[in-house]
């Protein structure tokens, strides 16, 4: 196991420097940067420009700045937003918190729902529950999110109440509230986004919760343990359900890239300040600072949600073990 | 056509609605009843306009006619039927499907969005983009992620090796950030074929990877084989060996999991011009269509700027139930 470790740890650092390189480069392809922008503006002296560019230091060659970056980052800097003039990590933690409630609320929403209805679906197959559910879940993961989200604000408009507030992560008066009102406005807020995060998820999962149940129930080993007449719920619950395990196992491991990630454009729709739409703010007006530091958080997240999720794989299911990962 | 009716009822409905859109995409000059930039100034925000049987004494103006719409509180955008004029509708006239006898008094089938163009005139030219943008852009995916992965699965060891590094480099990017990152690159100054396959270029290069490296566990398997050991042992080229064995043996596969790849192109596209990073303005995509919705003020009280969204919801699900059936027909193990 240590050796497994250790050489996937060491694996992370290529990937790591890869993929900051991409995304380095790519925001260096753009015509113009940050500044480009101010110099239109008549009031700052092409002086002031010059100096802006050198503190930057946008005049240094790609490769230059890219070592810069990546020196400092490994000392945990991360720079000074450009556009905020604040320390891309307190920039980052600031709405993180946001973005992280959100996400962790209509993930529970999503897991929670999902892999229940997906095994009595699997366990009912072909009754009208079944086909009542499998339908809707193909529908809602045909129904883009986005589209979803725009009808759950409408919803909220045509209900008009108060508790069903129309986007944004708090009331305008959200300052002025008790600690009570203050929780209370926030579940408020969070009822909408989490509905349509968890119906987009919540489809795909039950639906390869049901395929997976439905290949192992005709599986040998589940016949012997009907014949040796277990009780039909010990069937389903010991020797099926773990051993449809393991793909979720693996979901969850990418689900914690998506906690930070996974709602931006929800959050772009229903104007939720979280890190989304702090990134989209950040990618259109070429904060690189900012922009290298979510893309250096959400792939650390992405590569460390892997390893766990293979650990916990070998926790789980003793079909598996390191050496087969590893040749993988 | 004896197997078009034994197939389920859903996908023949979902194929003959990509018939419609791609006959959209095709011919958007012949169906669309009007100039999809034309903006008629005094009806911005027009609601959908109700069709009227003529009576016997009109019928030379064809058999349906609507009453043009008047503004009568321009701050609220409040529209009445105009009962003293009509507008006739006729088909296969002046060049389009259907249109008004006069393009001056037009008939908004689905109203008419904040500049007084004609929605529906829009969302056909929209077509264009929306569905192409999934076949374009799987051709090239598709095309990459085979060659890569039946080259690095034949090859094996440390090229294979290598290739696979980079693969999981570029899956490992968080995605719809770096679309975003990518998306913002594209300047503003292009034309609409130019953004549109430089979308499409970033979206490929975003999913190839993963394409490649499910190929890449086939072509390897594949390898062991007989048929292709005796391949080699009877002296074929590498080169013969790929294109006779490796590819053909993985293309059925690679062909399902690429229609399958098609609605989040069309979903990704859609986003971006949501957000306004993709197509713009004044050219119609059903996602920068959709962009009016954005604030719901606007959808509440013209609920028609929605039907782009429906547009894009229906492609997906036909596009996802046709993919859904052929992989169900392909692998014998999916239980259904």
């Amino acid at each position: 196991m240590v050796r497994f470790l250790c050489r996937r740890l060491l694996l992370m650092i290529p990937l790591i420097i890869g993929i900051t390189f991409i995304s380095f480069s790519a925001m260096s392809l753009v015509p113009g940067n940050f500044l480009t922008g101010l110099a239109m503006n008549p009031q700052i002296s092409p002086q002031v420009i010059r100096q802006m560019q050198a503190e930057f230091g946008l005049n240094e060659p790609l490769l230059r700045r890219y070592l810069n970056w990546l020196w400092q980052a490994i000392h945990l800097n991360l720079g000074v937003s450009l556009q905020y003039r604040v320390g891309v990590i307190t920039l980052i933690e600031s709405r993180a918190l946001n973005t992280l409630i959100l996400s962790v609320s209509s993930m529970v929403f999503t897991w929670l729902l999902a892999i229940p209805l997906g095994v009595v679906v699997a366990v009912k197959q072909n009754s009208i529950l079944d086909r009542v559910l499998s339908s809707m879940a193909f529908l809602g993961m045909s129904i883009p999110a986005f589209f979803l989200a725009f009808l759950a604000l409408d919803f909220a408009v045509w209900v008009n109440k108060p508790w069903l507030p129309v986007g944004g992560t708090f009331s305008p008066d959200y300052a002025n509230l008790g600690p009570w009102s203050k929780l209370a406005d926030r579940v408020d807020h969070l009822i909408l986004p989490v509905l349509v995060l968890g119906v987009a998820g919540m489809a795909s999962l039950m639906r390869l919760m049901r395929s997976q149940i439905l290949e192992i129930k005709r599986a040998d080993f589940v016949r012997t343990a009907r014949a040796k007449g277990l009780p039909e719920s010990l069937v389903i619950g010991k020797h099926v359900l773990r051993n449809a395990l393991n793909p979720f196992v693996t979901m969850a491991g990418y689900a914690l890239a998506d906690l930070l990630s996974g709602a931006a454009l929800i959050e772009a729709v229903m104007n939720l300040q979280g890190l989304g739409l702090l990134l989209l703010n950040a990618v259109q007006s070429l904060d690189v600072p900012l922009v290298m530091g979510s893309v250096l958080m959400g792939t650390v997240l992405l590569l460390v949600g892997n390893l766990l999720a293979d650990l916990a794989l070998v926790a789980v299911d003793p079909r598996v073990d390191f050496g087969s990962l590893a040749s993988q | 056509m004896a197997e078009w009716r034994t197939l389920p009822w859903i996908v023949r409905g979902s194929s003959l609605c990509l018939l419609v859109f791609y006959a959209f995409a095709v011919a958007s000059p012949w169906i669309a009843p009007y100039d999809p930039v034309r903006q008629y100034r005094d009806q911005p925000d027009c609601p959908p306009m109700a069709l009227h049987w003529t009576s016997g004494s009109e019928r030379q103006h064809g058999w349906l006619f609507a009453y043009p719409m008047k503004m009568v509180n321009p701050l609220a955008r409040t529209f009445v039927e105009d009962h003293s004029r009509k507008t006739y509708i006729r088909f296969f006239y002046r060049g389009h499907l259907f249109t008004t006898e006069s393009p001056d008094l037009p008939w908004f089938m689905f109203g008419s969005e904040g500049l007084g163009r004609d929605l529906f005139s829009r969302i056909v030219y929209g077509a264009r983009v929306s569905m192409f943008i999934g076949v374009v852009g799987v051709l090239i995916s598709f095309s990459l992620g085979l060659a890569v992965g039946t080259f690095s699965g034949y090859v094996g060891g440390t090229v294979d090796n290598l290739i696979m590094r980079w693969c999981e480099i570029e899956m490992s990017l968080p995605q719809f950030y770096f679309l975003l990152a990518l998306a913002a690159v594209i300047p503003s100054g292009l034309s609409t074929t130019v953004t549109f396959f430089l979308i499409v270029a970033i979206m490929a290069f975003i999913s190839w990877a993963g394409f490649a490296r499910v190929i890449r566990g086939m072509a390897a398997a594949v390898r062991t084989t007989p048929f292709v050991e005796a391949g080699r042992a009877l002296g074929a080229s590498r080169i013969r060996q790929l294109r006779r064995h490796i590819v053909p043996s993985v293309l059925g596969f690679a062909a399902v999991n690429a229609s399958l790849a098609i609605p989040g192109y069309i979903i990704g596209e859609s986003s971006l011009s949501l957000l306004g990073l993709g197509i713009q303005e004044p050219a119609a995509s059903w996602g920068n269509l959709l962009s009016q919705a954005m604030d719901p003020q606007n959808v509440l009280h013209y609920p028609w700027v929605l039907i782009p969204g429906i547009f894009i919801a229906l492609a997906v699900m036909s596009f996802n139930f046709i993919g859904d059936y052929l992989r169900d027909r392909l692998d014998p193990a999916v239980i259904r």
